[in-house]
């Protein structure tokens, strides 16, 4: 009963954030705020992890590929397919579940705490829609993250192959291999939902916490924990849906 | 003024708030004091439409809430001013973006008059100098000037304040009960501060309602409560022992 009372919460929160909007001026400079903090200040994280990874990713398939009746493209062509599929929206996604939800579940928390939101409510102004909804907005842009982590990771294992002797020619020939366009309107819905589902459940932890400083570090961690699980269980839903 | 009829509020079937009547005079500072728990708290909270009574009225210069619907209670909410006890001022905002901000979100008015009344504001509360400052590199006394300053910058017709002085010094809490005063006085507002300080009491308590367990137990001014029989008020007048001692002499 207390999951589903908090479920339905979530989804009034999800509502009420679009009514009652702030002017235009404010919302604008709002979201401009929210695009640099969530989705700019992202990319170094996001580019430096994607490219290790990849590099990563790369160099574990060549080891499993030993056998030379096996082609080396078939590492460019395992490294495209995990990236794209599964590490560059869903991976990057949880640990922008670590960096976005947490600032997210603090920075509101916080205001929770210290009476900020209360004073918005008390002005007559509709907290979610102040606070929330330029998330969602900002957040929209998420796929432009995982579009950059796709480039890096497969150029990282580009590179990782470079230096370990295989041929560049051979991955590019490998990352071209049966391309599947399909593929990747698959990453960018799955991306689209991720984006969502970062928005809304951190500021829903943030939202609706009480207590004091402490419980803005719990809350943190509770949010965490729920984005990723639901990450990862909306992953398996859509992979179900879209792929099976 | 502000009329509250047999209001009634409740959390998980426990009773905050009980049959509570009471007039709060406009221009006057009105204070609701009562120990911790007492539900000062929440029968403010009710008056500020941040929650709903279970049951009776609030009726604000003759408009009760029961006539409202909820585009009226949002333009009430901004006649309504508030102090929050640590301020709640937006950290990310100077003391001036602090000031403008119900202007800005709330009125049509273009960037120089806000600016212009936002700063007619901070001077009124004397912190001119400090327009460019952050919240946290304010003392206490001087955030809660600014959450004053934030809370008149709209003209409001209602001044809340919950525990406007608690945590700061002796002084700085008389300057600002001094302040809340004058602003009281000189805007003609009506104004509620909650409250269990007893310097409070004794220096603005020009209207006081005593609550106990969140009943009315007491009600008159800061000249009849050192005269009265009622023994609750007594003990919580007196809980010092300084005040204890300055009885002796009374």
């Amino acid at each position: 009963m207390f999951y589903l009372s908090d479920i339905g919460k979530y989804f009034i929160m999800i509502r009420m954030s679009f009514f009652k909007p702030s002017k235009w001026k404010i919302l604008r400079k709002l979201i401009f705020k929210e695009i640099n903090d969530l989705i700019i200040e992202s990319i170094p994280i996001v580019s430096i992890l994607s490219f290790f990874i990849g590099a990563v990713i790369s160099i574990q398939t060549a080891l499993n590929l030993s056998s030379p009746f096996l082609s080396k493209s078939l590492i460019g062509f395992a490294t495209r397919q995990s990236v794209i599929l599964e590490f560059a929206p869903t991976f990057m996604s949880i640990i922008m579940a670590g960096k976005v939800g947490s600032f997210i579940t603090s920075s509101i928390g916080t205001m929770r705490v210290t009476e900020q939101i209360d004073a918005l409510e008390v002005m007559g102004i509709n907290p979610l829609n102040y606070l929330v909804f330029p998330k969602i907005i900002a957040l929209l842009f998420y796929p432009f993250v995982i579009t950059i982590s796709m480039f890096i990771a497969i150029f990282g294992g580009f590179l990782a192959m470079t230096f370990a002797g295989v041929s560049g020619e051979a991955f590019i020939t490998g990352i071209q291999m049966d391309f599947e366009p399909y593929h990747i309107i698959y990453a960018y819905i799955k991306t689209f939902l991720f984006a969502i589902i970062l928005a809304t459940v951190p500021s829903f932890h943030g939202f609706y916490m009480k207590g004091g400083a402490l419980e803005v570090g719990k809350a943190s961690t509770l949010s965490f924990v729920w984005t990723s699980i639901i990450i990862i269980v909306v992953n398996f839903i859509t992979t179900q849906l879209l792929l099976s | 003024m502000i009329e509250v009829k047999n209001l009634i509020k409740s959390f998980d079937e426990n009773e905050i708030v009980k049959d509570v009547s009471t007039t709060f005079v406009k221009g006057k500072t009105n204070l609701i004091i009562g120990q911790s728990g007492s539900g000062k708290t929440v029968l403010l909270k009710c008056l500020l439409g941040l929650y709903a009574p279970d049951s009776g009225e609030i009726i604000y210069d003759g408009i009760s809430n029961k006539m409202m619907n909820d585009s009226n209670k949002t333009l009430l909410r901004r006649e309504m001013g508030m102090v929050f006890q640590g301020s709640a001022l937006f950290d990310s905002m100077t003391v001036l973006e602090n000031v403008q901000f119900p202007l800005t979100m709330l009125t049509e008015k273009d960037d120089d008059e806000i600016r212009q009344r936002a700063e007619i504001a901070i001077q009124r509360v004397e912190l001119e100098k400090d327009y460019k400052k952050l919240p946290s590199e304010l003392s206490g006394g001087m955030q809660k000037r600014v959450a004053i300053a934030r809370a008149i910058v709209m003209n409001p017709k209602y001044l809340f304040c919950d525990e406007p002085n608690s945590g700061l010094d002796p002084k700085t809490a008389i300057i600002i009960d001094k302040l809340i005063q004058e602003i009281t006085k000189e805007f003609n507002i009506t104004t509620i501060i909650n409250s269990h300080d007893m310097n409070s009491v004794m220096e603005i308590g020009e209207k006081i309602l005593f609550l106990v367990n969140g009943e009315k137990n007491w009600e008159g001014t800061n000249k009849e409560i050192f005269k009265t029989n009622n023994q609750s008020i007594s003990d919580f007048v007196y809980s010092s022992e300084l005040l204890k001692k300055v009885k002796k002499y009374l």
